[in-house]
């Protein structure tokens, strides 16, 4: 059982204060959707629980298993057991994927000898075609495809907690039916002599909920969680929106016309 | 006579960097009267079907303009192998030939011909080396290469440049394609203290297609320095150019390209590529394109870009759990690989790779050493 605590967490970049004091608390097995408006600061809470450059905390602690997160380095988070999937997977020009997976496994002390047929099989379960497996990470390929790539390195890795920042976003209802059932299937299953994977969904809608089963929903508005709740939640806010919860002012940033446009 | 011949050769007047030609160059550091001129200790290693080609004779030359110093002094003093490809052969397996240069105050001249007759095909690789033991000798390398492809002949040429650390290399490559014939020009450079090379492939007749390629990685206080042309002297000729290099620590480049089409090369296309990695906050490379056209029926581009690893690359092979040291070796290999790809001899790009990751790691364990604890 692993848990990954996130306290009282204050962050900004540069000047400006994004996230203003969050609390939340997720464990194996358990699916956490956070959901908020453009602006609310979804992406910065991921990138930040991740390492990502270009942040700076204010307060507050992350832990998983009581280790402190934020002292890590990236990529010994990684190792620790968070896995981040990216809203926008990073093209990286030749560079193959079945090599970044070959030296991420190696820094875990895990075998790489059989990652061949781990990848053979974890890409056709996800619908990801195979002669993908060794080309440039995320170099040509469609909007489902990156998010297929994330889902299957997302297997491969098998990390304790996974955080799903838009993984909704510029997919069709396709590839997120597949993705999602994949991390649905991951939160449920013990495999391998691993627990079941503890997840933070960040999302703007409600559509990835609809195959991924949250626990909890939470509400996240301007740097704080607004309301909490069950499954129920989502769907009073596909109903009301945004605007009907304390504290909820439509926010015009300039990412927002991006977000739609890949979110309709 | 041979007196003659040295007082000669210290004697020729060197350019200076106030030369557009020469900016940002080190050939204000170099000293001919440190270097007396030698015969070039040269290996042959050529499939059997083609040791014939490699005759025994005074070399033509193909480009009549001597674009430098460097080029007149290779015409006095030069080192000749000819390879002579009949018209309509084809030579499947690459000639390699291997320059071993060792001796402090030595100066060797090789001079590479390549000349390809209609319809034949062939695959050069020249390879300059330091000779055993010679890692550190301070050598002058002056080395000129031709090539000529008659009609629709394909020539590919690959130099690959790893001298000793305190040998200079300052060479010219000149390569004229005829109607329909296609050319590569690919170089790979390590070595060296300053390696200069002034590459040229001028297309003369109408269909004609060049590439350049080339992969310069320089350390320490290497310095790395390219001088391309692409010259359209012809109708419906295309050329296309990618020159990727990394320096670290303290280790310079510089790459000046021109692309020039001529009044009468219309329907050409014409690109140019040069991208610079700095992988030390010491290291400088420069990056200058120029373009010089004559006609309004061209499809022409450059791009040119200068700059650290990206750093979304970087956080995205670290979010998987990649090491930094690891994530930023296979950035630079994966950037170098598009260079990689493209080289003739496919059977040396696995070694580049290992040459090149190794180079890494000694520069990340110099920057490592620099920091004090």
């Amino acid at each position: 059982m692993s848990t990954l605590e996130i306290r009282r967490l204050r962050a900004a970049v540069g000047d400006k204060e994004i996230l203003k004091g969050i609390d939340l608390t997720v464990s194996s097995g358990e699916v956490h959707a956070v959901m908020g408006p453009n602006g609310a600061g979804k992406s910065t809470l991921s990138g930040v629980v991740m390492g990502k450059p270009g942040y700076t905390v204010l307060e507050g602690t992350v832990t998983l298993d009581g280790v402190d997160v934020l002292a890590m380095a990236a990529w010994e988070r990684a190792v620790a057991g968070l896995h981040l999937v990216m809203q926008y997977p990073t093209e990286v020009p030749g560079v193959m994927l079945d090599d970044v997976l070959t030296e991420a496994l190696a820094s875990r002390g895990r075998p790489t000898d059989d990652l061949d047929a781990i990848l053979r099989a974890e890409a056709e379960r996800i619908g990801f075609d195979e002669r993908f497996l060794h080309r440039p990470l995320n170099v040509d390929l469609s909007g489902g495809e990156k998010k297929r790539n994330e889902t299957l390195q997302l297997a491969v890795l098998a990390p304790k907690i996974a955080i799903l920042d838009e993984l909704d976003s510029g997919l069709d209802i396709d590839a997120l039916r597949d993705c999602a059932r994949r991390v649905e299937a991951m939160s449920n299953e013990s495999a391998a002599g691993h627990e079941p994977l503890g997840v933070l969904a960040i999302t703007h809608y409600n559509r990835l909920l609809h195959e991924l089963k949250p626990d909890r929903v939470h509400i996240l508005a301007q740097g704080r969680i607004v309301t909490s709740g069950g499954p129920e939640l989502a769907a009073q806010l596909e109903t009301d929106g945004y605007a009907a919860f304390a504290g909820v002012e439509p926010e015009a940033e300039s990412s927002s016309a991006l977000d739609d446009l890949f979110s309709f | 006579m041979r007196l003659a011949a040295v007082e000669r050769f210290a004697a020729a007047p060197l350019p200076t960097p106030s030369e557009e030609i020469w900016r940002y160059s080190r050939i204000d550091r170099l000293d001919l009267d440190a270097f007396a001129p030698a015969a070039c200790v040269t290996e042959i290693d050529a499939p059997r079907e083609a040791a014939s080609l490699i005759v025994d004779t005074e070399p033509e030359l193909f480009a009549d303009e001597t674009p430098d110093v460097f080029a007149e002094l290779n015409r006095a003093f030069m080192s000749p192998v000819v390879i002579r490809v009949p018209a309509g052969k084809i030579v499947a397996d690459p000639i390699v030939v291997t320059h071993h240069i060792a001796g402090d105050g030595v100066a060797v001249f090789p001079r590479l011909v390549i000349d390809a007759g209609a319809d034949s095909e062939v695959t050069v690789v020249e390879r300059f080396v330091a000779g055993d033991g010679a890692d550190d000798d301070r050598a002058l390398v002056v080395p000129v290469l031709q090539v000529h492809a008659a009609q629709a002949a394909r020539v590919k040429y690959l130099a690959i440049n790893e001298v000793g650390i305190n040998t200079w290399q300052i060479g010219n490559q000149q390569a004229v394609g005829e109607r329909d014939s296609s050319t590569l020009l690919a170089t790979v450079t390590l070595g060296g203290d300053y390696v200069r090379a002034r590459t040229e492939a001028r297309l003369s007749g109408k269909g004609g297609s060049t590439k350049q390629v080339a992969l310069y990685f320089a350390g320490g206080t290497q310095m790395h320095d390219f001088r391309t042309i692409q010259d359209h002297d012809a109708p419906n000729t295309s050329s296309d150019l990618l020159f990727k290099g990394a320096v670290q620590d303290h280790a310079a480049s510089v790459y000046t390209g021109l692309i020039r089409i001529r009044k009468h090369a219309n329907g050409t296309t014409a690109f140019q590529t040069n991208r610079n990695l700095t992988l030390s906050e010491g290291a400088w490379a420069e990056s200058v394109p120029n373009l010089d056209i004559e006609t309004n029926d061209v499809k022409c581009s450059h791009a040119s870009t200068v700059g650290p690893i990206d750093e979304e690359q970087r956080f995205y092979l670290e979010s998987r759990g990649v090491r930094p040291e690891v994530a930023e070796r296979l950035v630079v290999l994966g950037f170098f690989e598009e260079v990689i790809s493209q080289l003739p001899a496919g059977s040396i790009a696995d070694d580049l790779r290992v040459r090149v990751s190794n180079k890494l790691d000694l520069g990340s364990a110099a920057s490592r050493q620099a920091v004090p604890a």
